[in-house]
């Protein structure tokens, strides 16, 4: 009989597909719904499989391996409960735009729909959060359904797929090993043609006395830094980045403006405030950078995305190029004329020095802005940084340039407390030689530390940095600009030990308490490819500035120097 | 503004769930939605009539076409369509009422399907004004249950 035809069993066959395709490292969990495509995956020599301790870690960790790597990351969990737990993941990946491939265990096909012991509708619960999903009812279709989910989940704008995976199709024995038709339409994976008046377009960005780049996500997974850079310094136009966009161009470099929105640097804003013309480069126009009506609202404005529903869908534009960013600025940069801008990029840099980024550092404890400084330089930039959510991931952003890509890790459109850890884990699998920062706060860390035991086991070398203020802070922070003060269930009064924590786990750690200790602890922090646990204490009083109050605009910006004259700090 | 949307996509189960999950997470009201098989049996069309401005609706379009299982969508405005809905009405009748019941139908050209000692079950087929209206007409009788397919939908051909 020619192999061909030979048949295997379902669950076979997906670890066939997913060694062919490449895959050789995928984050899960077992579970009984699941024990055949286990069993494969013993068997297999090419794919390493790695435990974690939450299902939630798996899907992060499968994050910040796609993000850090460019690669699909793949995750699989049982049903019922072992799936369920992937929901604020895929949800994550959906609003960032991060390809993942999730394996998910389903009962029997004649048990769904009866309410099984551990069934989930995931198929249904998915649909609003995936970018397609599927239930595979039969192991002739795994095939198939394999190469559209993988398709779809790198194709045009990336995002999260969901495969549900019955326990008898895993066993059902099939010699279909190759899609014979795919039943989606290529525009769901292909590269869409470049459409847009690529003149006018041109002509309104070289007639611009003071244009602006406004640099998304959509850069980084249209890998267009080269571009941007090109078509930034043949023009001489600054870039401002969104906190999705940090990286995809170099945030030392002299026209770079940092990031824009609620926390973005005041010359980043006051730059949207006054250009004339502002192109955004894959952005969305999110709601924590951009206000409908008053967003740039003496510009023109311009779009360049590769997903068309984003034009139009926040803020109105003059021009639109739909198309791959890297494509399009290809064809782009040819009609982009060298313009001297010097009076706006002087002006730029005057605000720059004027409306620094700023903090008091006059008091003997620890600034964790001075911190990330010190720990900037200290590092070279070179790290791959990934950040939970608080005032700590805005302080990173700030204070830790980067420049290149895929070197940042947040969750952006979610806000995800409990990502930074797991993302991190998932960087280093995918850049074991790279250092991976997780930078969090006491209480996103402990959203999940249960993967303290993933690094330990598979000794792996992250570097955990707690800044403990005892406090949710972000929320203190809101409450007490916005709640007079009202500080409502934002305060701990319990945190574990950290560093006894760590050790627990063999990990070693550190706490440090005034600013004389920073250098060394910083020392041992970075050194060798050991996991570390640094736990900063600084004062529960610190805020994030600038500060666009929600729904307000850029001409709401609340500086550091503003809190001074109000005596409020 | 009303629009017709003429949205073809694979016919399988599930699909459903994603065009309509679409509409309700953005809180836009579906005035009716109705689904049939093509003429290929892996094809359905679903026509779905909803309220918004053009703005909004061609958000919901560019959404919709990022659906994989979505095949196309059309806008089809309301002067250029030959559209239909069918409705069957189940109307109380008396000996005194019933030829007058009768003669309505006549008019509107609508069959009568069933009929016992105190009801008729009419059907009657038009444009949602006009079965608007034919339902208008029949309630003065006191209508005892209706069930709607929602609007189906064509473009006129030049
Ligand atoms: C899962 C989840 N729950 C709640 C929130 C709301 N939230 C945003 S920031 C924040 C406080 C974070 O505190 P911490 O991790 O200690 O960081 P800090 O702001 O103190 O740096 C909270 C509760 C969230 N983003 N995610």
């Amino acid at each position: 009989m020619p192999k061909s035809e030979a048949k295997i069993t379902g669950a076979r066959l997906m670890v066939e597909l997913l060694e062919e395709y490449g895959v050789d490292i995928v984050f899960g969990y077992p579970g009984g719904a699941i024990l055949p495509f286990y069993d494969e995956l013993y068997k297999s020599t090419k794919i390493k499989h790695i435990l974690v301790r939450h299902e939630q870690g798996a899907i992060h960790m499968a994050e910040g391996y796609a993000r850090s790597t460019g690669k699909l990351g793949v995750c699989i969990a049982t049903s019922g409960p072992g799936a369920t737990n992937l929901v604020t993941g895929l949800t994550d990946a959906r609003l960032d735009s991060v390809p993942i491939l999730a394996i998910t265990g389903q009962v029997a096909t004649n048990a769904i729909g009866t309410d099984a012991f551990q069934e989930a509708d995931i198929y249904g619960i998915t649909i609003p959060i995936t970018k397609y999903n599927a239930l595979i009812k039969s192991a002739d279709d795994i095939a198939r359904h394999f190469e559209e989910a993988t398709l779809i989940a790198l194709g045009g704008r990336p995002g999260p797929v969901l495969l549900d995976f019955p326990k008898d199709v895993q066993t059902e024995l099939t010699n279909v090993r190759k899609s014979s038709k795919l039943k989606i339409n290529p525009r769901h994976y292909q590269k869409p043609p470049i459409s847009g008046d690529l003149d006018s377009f041109a002509a309104a960005l070289n007639k611009a006395k003071r244009p602006l780049l406004y640099v998304g996500g959509g850069a980084i997974n249209a890998h267009a830094s080269k571009e941007i850079r090109e078509l930034a310094e043949k023009g001489n136009i600054p870039v401002t980045t969104t906190l999705m966009g940090i990286g995809a161009f170099p945030g030392t470099h002299k026209l770079a403006v940092g990031m824009l929105g609620m926390h973005g640097t005041a010359y980043a804003n006051k730059a949207v405030l006054e250009c004339d013309y502002i192109l955004n480069l894959g952005a969305r126009f999110d709601d924590r950078v951009a206000k409908p009506g008053e967003f740039a609202e003496n510009a023109i404005r311009a779009h360049i995305d590769i997903d068309t529903a984003e034009f139009n869908k926040r803020v109105s534009v003059d021009h639109i190029l739909h198309g791959d960013l890297k494509e399009v600025l290809k064809v782009l940069i040819p009609k982009v004329e060298k313009v001297d801008r010097s009076p706006w990029l002087e002006y730029l840099d005057t605000i720059k020095k004027n409306h620094p980024l700023e903090f008091d550092d006059s008091s003997d404890s620890i600034k964790p802005q001075a911190f990330l400084q010190k720990l900037f330089e200290k590092s070279k930039g070179k790290a791959i940084v990934s950040t939970d959510v608080g005032q700590h991931q805005m302080w990173a952003a700030q204070y830790y340039l980067f420049d290149e890509a895929n070197k940042w890790l947040t969750s952006g459109g979610l806000g995800t407390m409990g990502y930074g850890l797991p993302a991190a884990i998932g960087a280093k699998f995918g850049n074991p030689n790279s250092t991976v920062i997780c930078v969090s706060g006491d209480g996103s860390i402990q959203m999940n530390i249960q993967e303290l035991a993933t690094i330990a086991m598979y000794k792996k070398g992250v570097k955990i940095l707690i800044f403990n203020n005892n406090f949710l802070g972000m929320v203190r922070q809101w409450q007490e600009l916005f709640y007079e003060e009202r500080f409502s269930e934002s305060e701990w009064n319990y945190n574990p030990d950290f560093v006894k924590l760590g050790e627990a786990y063999s990990i070693k750690g550190m706490r440090v308490a005034t600013k004389s200790e920073v250098e060394k602890a910083i020392d041992f922090f970075l050194e060798g490819d050991e996991a570390r646990i640094l736990e900063v204490m600084i004062p529960a009083e610190e805020k994030v500035f600038p500060m666009i109050p929600a729904g307000k605009s850029q001409k709401d910006m609340i500086e550091f120097s503003d809190t001074l004259r109000t005596g409020k700090k | 503004m009303k629009h017709i949307l003429k949205i073809l996509v694979n016919n399988h189960p599930g699909v459903m769930s994603h065009v309509s999950g679409l509409f309700t997470r953005r809180s836009y009201n579906i005035d009716s939605i109705a689904v049939g098989v093509t003429d290929n049996p892996e094809i359905s069309s679903m026509v779905i009539v909803v309220k918004g401005d053009d703005s909004v609706v061609e958000q919901v379009k560019r959404q919709l076409l990022k659906l994989p299982d979505v095949i196309d969508v059309e806008d089809l405005a309301y002067h250029d369509c030959i559209s239909r809905e069918l409705v069957l009405v189940v109307v109380q009748c008396s000996d005194s009422n019933r030829t007058e019941i009768i003669s309505i139908c006549e008019v509107f050209q609508a069959r009568i399907a069933d009929l016992t000692k105190t009801t008729f079950t009419i059907e009657f087929s038009g444009n949602t004004r006009q079965v608007n209206h034919f339902i208008e007409m029949m309630q003065k009788y006191g209508i005892e249950e209706i069930a709607r397919t929602g609007q189906i939908a064509l473009r006129y051909r030049s």
